[in-house]
């Protein structure tokens, strides 16, 4: 690339080093230039020039060796999306490069700001098929934000620049960064200069006052309006403003999954979670409002389910950063293309103090029929095996609801997601978009990491703990304070609830016949129980919770519970299951 | 209703961004009809000329998810009215059959073609035009035999007269360094 044109901060700190040094040591002092002091990763042939650097910086960067690079790329995501800062994971060439796929993909849909950087084989030998030589370049463009292979030392800091502004701006996403070993080697001047600005690259479009006017007025008009937040808010840290906007207006708000704890769950306007396991009311109400107002979320197919009966009745507000998403999935009758923040901000100004009681009280008998038809035996049963629910409300008491949860995917993430009661911000860490299992365990041990002060929690199921269990010998080596509970019910229980609703209950390949898990977590040096009787769960519960470091639990519940409500897969919203 | 639209896709130079954009129209199962690649006006800024077939529902969205690729500048997208537009078609043919027959001359002033070549086995034809336009002399040539034809992708400029500069400086303030 030789024309194209970057303004840099004018006032920025520009460093430059006298002596030359090598490309490898230049990607430590970007690191250090963007405030970056813990990464992850593994390491490898191609990608050995920048650890044997890295050595010598141990008092300035944290290495977190993972057990494999598919957990380096969780654990920075999982750092990313609890601290807002970019998190960076390593790899090196061919296998080091494509065990991080998944994790970027993950990153590209739940809008994860990340950089990945991976080893390459040296320039003279690319497209020779080489040892551990692959095009990660070209596997990973349709799911980067942006990628480049950097093939001479004197790219480095411009690129890693670019990348870090890329990565945490706008709609921020992952960034993959290809460094030849050549280029590790290679010697250079290092100047470093911020990126703040792009030609070709807008991240966050001005805000058009017209459309703030215009979706005002429809939401002055509104009898019954109802808004929907997704992690949009979080991502501009607009939890403040949407505070404000709700407590002027007085509309009830439901969050998307990746939305949860952008408004805490017991402010009187909040009305429950959405989508295919969410509440009731949230759920029936979507077809019934007269003005929905999306703000940071993206109309997901989790959310909508069928989409040409969906919301039909009422005017679209939608608020996005991205133009893509305005009028992908839903029609928006007022679209306002800003960051949440500044579209917040301004619909403040414009939107009348309204009360909507008599509206807000429908969802209040709605939370009457759910909680007695399916929240009060699921949370509190006498009988049978221990329910996945009980353990969850639980333990947001005893964490009094300011615990960062970290999920996996399927039916532990759905109950922990209703059961939870999230009250601080940037507390609900889950794989939402890509539905990735294996997620949790290292993406838990990242949040850790990206927030040392508060307490991290992971809660996975039997089955994606087995994907990525290994990462316990890195919580065990780094001694990463996560509190891990496993809910096993030896089933890959989301797949089988469908196989009984939906399959005639031929539970094909659903059974799992498990390890001794504790034994295992025993094996690592880890803290750990087991508990299966109702009358010990709260004791073992307070005992892992308060052991100080990494603690582990099982907790054996009923097998074949059911996560409900559900919106079958193509069913309309307001078709939603209780039982 | 599907349609038929020509984008105009103006990019930064850099490697693997056509893999991308391509990628776009993969993801939604939109052929590519033609495309053409070439530097503009502005040095180092450079057009992919894309002719597809989609609803104006998709184009608009695939306009939008091109426009978010880190090095688009800006796309551009035609119907056919909305364009001036031209395709390029070469015609390899045999010397002598051509030469036998006495519509040569006839064939060259109809379709406004030109020759390009002629060596003693075969002569090489040249025609700018829409597709109809060249389809219709390479049916008129078919007799003699055609050995190879190729037809380019389309290029087009469009019918305003806002040009790129004009967008640019007015949109895209841009300083210093080179990556």
């Amino acid at each position: 690339m030789t024309t194209e044109k970057i303004a840099f901060e004018s006032q920025a700190a520009e460093r430059s080093y006298q002596q030359k040094i090598t490309g490898s040591e230049a990607i430590i002092h970007c690191l250090l230039e963007e405030g970056t002091h813990t990464i992850f990763g593994y390491p490898g042939g191609a990608i050995m020039p920048f650890y044997d650097k890295l050595y010598l910086f141990q008092d300035k960067v944290r290495h977190i060796l993972s057990r494999h690079e598919q957990g380096a790329v969780h654990a920075a995501q999982g750092y990313a999306r609890v601290s807002g800062e970019v998190g960076v994971c390593v790899a090196t060439s061919g296998p080091g490069a494509t065990n991080l796929i998944t994790g970027i993909a993950d990153a590209m849909i739940d809008s994860t700001p990340i950089v990945c950087i991976t080893g390459q084989v040296v320039s003279p030998l690319l497209g020779t098929d080489a040892f551990q030589e692959t095009d990660v370049v070209g596997i990973s463009a349709p799911i980067t934000k942006w990628n480049y292979q950097i093939t001479k030392a004197s790219e480095i800091p411009e690129v890693l620049a670019k990348a870090f502004y890329i990565a945490r701006s706008g709609r921020p996403g992952p960034v993959l960064i290809d460094i030849t070993k050549d280029a590790q080697f290679g010697e250079l001047t290092f100047e470093y200069r911020k990126c703040i600005s792009l030609r070709s690259y807008k991240p966050i479009p001005d805000l058009n006052r017209d459309q703030v006017k215009h979706a005002a007025a429809i939401i002055n008009a509104a009898k019954k309006p109802f808004l929907l937040v997704g992690q949009g808010v979080l991502l501009s840290n607009a939890q403040n403003e949407l505070k404000a906007f709700l407590e002027k207006t007085g509309i009830p708000v439901a969050s998307t999954l990746l939305g949860l704890s952008a408004i805490s769950t017991d402010h009187p306007n909040y009305v429950g979670y959405l989508g295919m396991h969410g509440n009731y009311g949230p759920n029936i109400k979507t077809n019934e409002c007269d003005v929905l107002i999306a703000v940071g979320m993206r109309f997901d197919d989790r959310i909508t389910g069928d989409v040409k009966r969906y919301a039909k009745q009422a005017k679209v507000v939608h608020i996005d950063i991205d133009k893509s998403e305005i009028n992908k999935i839903v029609y928006a009758h007022a679209p306002i293309l800003a960051d949440a923040k500044d579209a917040l901000n301004a619909l403040i100004e414009y939107c009348e103090p309204t009360n909507h009681a008599e509206w807000m009280d429908e969802f209040k008998v709605c939370d009457q029929i759910e909680f007695d038809k399916v929240i009060a035996k699921e949370m509190f049963p006498t009988e049978g095996k221990i329910t996945m629910a009980e353990v969850i409300h639980n333990i947001s008491e005893m964490t009094n609801g300011e615990a960062v949860v970290v999920t996996d995917v399927g039916q532990h993430q759905m109950v922990t997601t209703r059961y939870y009661t999230f009250k601080k911000p940037f507390s609900n860490i889950t794989s939402g978009g890509l539905g990735t299992m294996g997620f949790c365990l290292p993406a838990a041990m990242g949040a850790a990491l990206g927030a040392p002060h508060r307490p991290v929690i992971g809660v996975i199921g039997d089955g994606g703990f087995q994907m990525t269990i290994q990462e316990l010998g890195t919580i065990f080596q780094f001694q990463i304070p996560v509190k891990i509970v496993v809910l096993n019910n030896e089933f890959l229980g989301m797949v089988r609830q469908w196989q009984q609703l939906f399959f005639e209950k031929r539970y094909s390949a659903t059974e799992m016949t498990n390890p001794d898990f504790v034994a295992i977590a025993k094996g690592y040096h880890l803290y750990a129980q087991k508990v299966d009787k109702r009358e010990n769960l709260k004791a073992t519960l307070t005992d892992w919770l308060n052991h100080p470091g990494p603690s582990f639990l099982e907790v054996n519940v009923e097998q074949e519970e059911n996560v409900f409500p559900m919106v079958p897969s193509g069913a309309s919203v307001s078709e939603i299951r209780l039982e | 209703m599907i349609h038929l639209f020509t984008l105009g896709i103006f990019t930064e130079d850099k490697i693997g961004l056509l893999n991308r954009t391509t990628g776009i129209f993969t993801r939604r199962n939109i052929s590519i009809e033609s495309l053409t690649v070439s530097e503009t006006e502005i040095g180092g800024v450079f057009r992919f000329n894309i002719k597809i077939k989609t609803t104006f529902e998709q184009v608009e969205k695939v306009k939008n998810q091109i426009e978010k690729l880190i090095e688009v500048i800006r796309v551009q997208v035609y119907e056919e009215h909305e364009t001036i537009y031209q395709e390029i078609a070469l015609y390899k043919v045999p010397t002598e059959e051509l030469l036998k027959s006495d519509s040569i001359e006839k064939l060259i002033r109809k379709h406004a073609a030109r020759i390009l070549y002629v060596g003693p086995e075969f002569l090489v034809i040249e025609k700018t035009g829409h597709k109809e336009e060249t389809q219709e002399l390479f049916l008129d040539l078919e007799e003699f035999g055609i050995i190879e034809f190729v037809r380019s992708g389309r290029i087009f400029v469009n019918k305003s007269t806002e040009n790129l500069i004009s967008y640019l400086s007015k949109n895209l303030e841009s300083s210093t360094t080179l990556l």
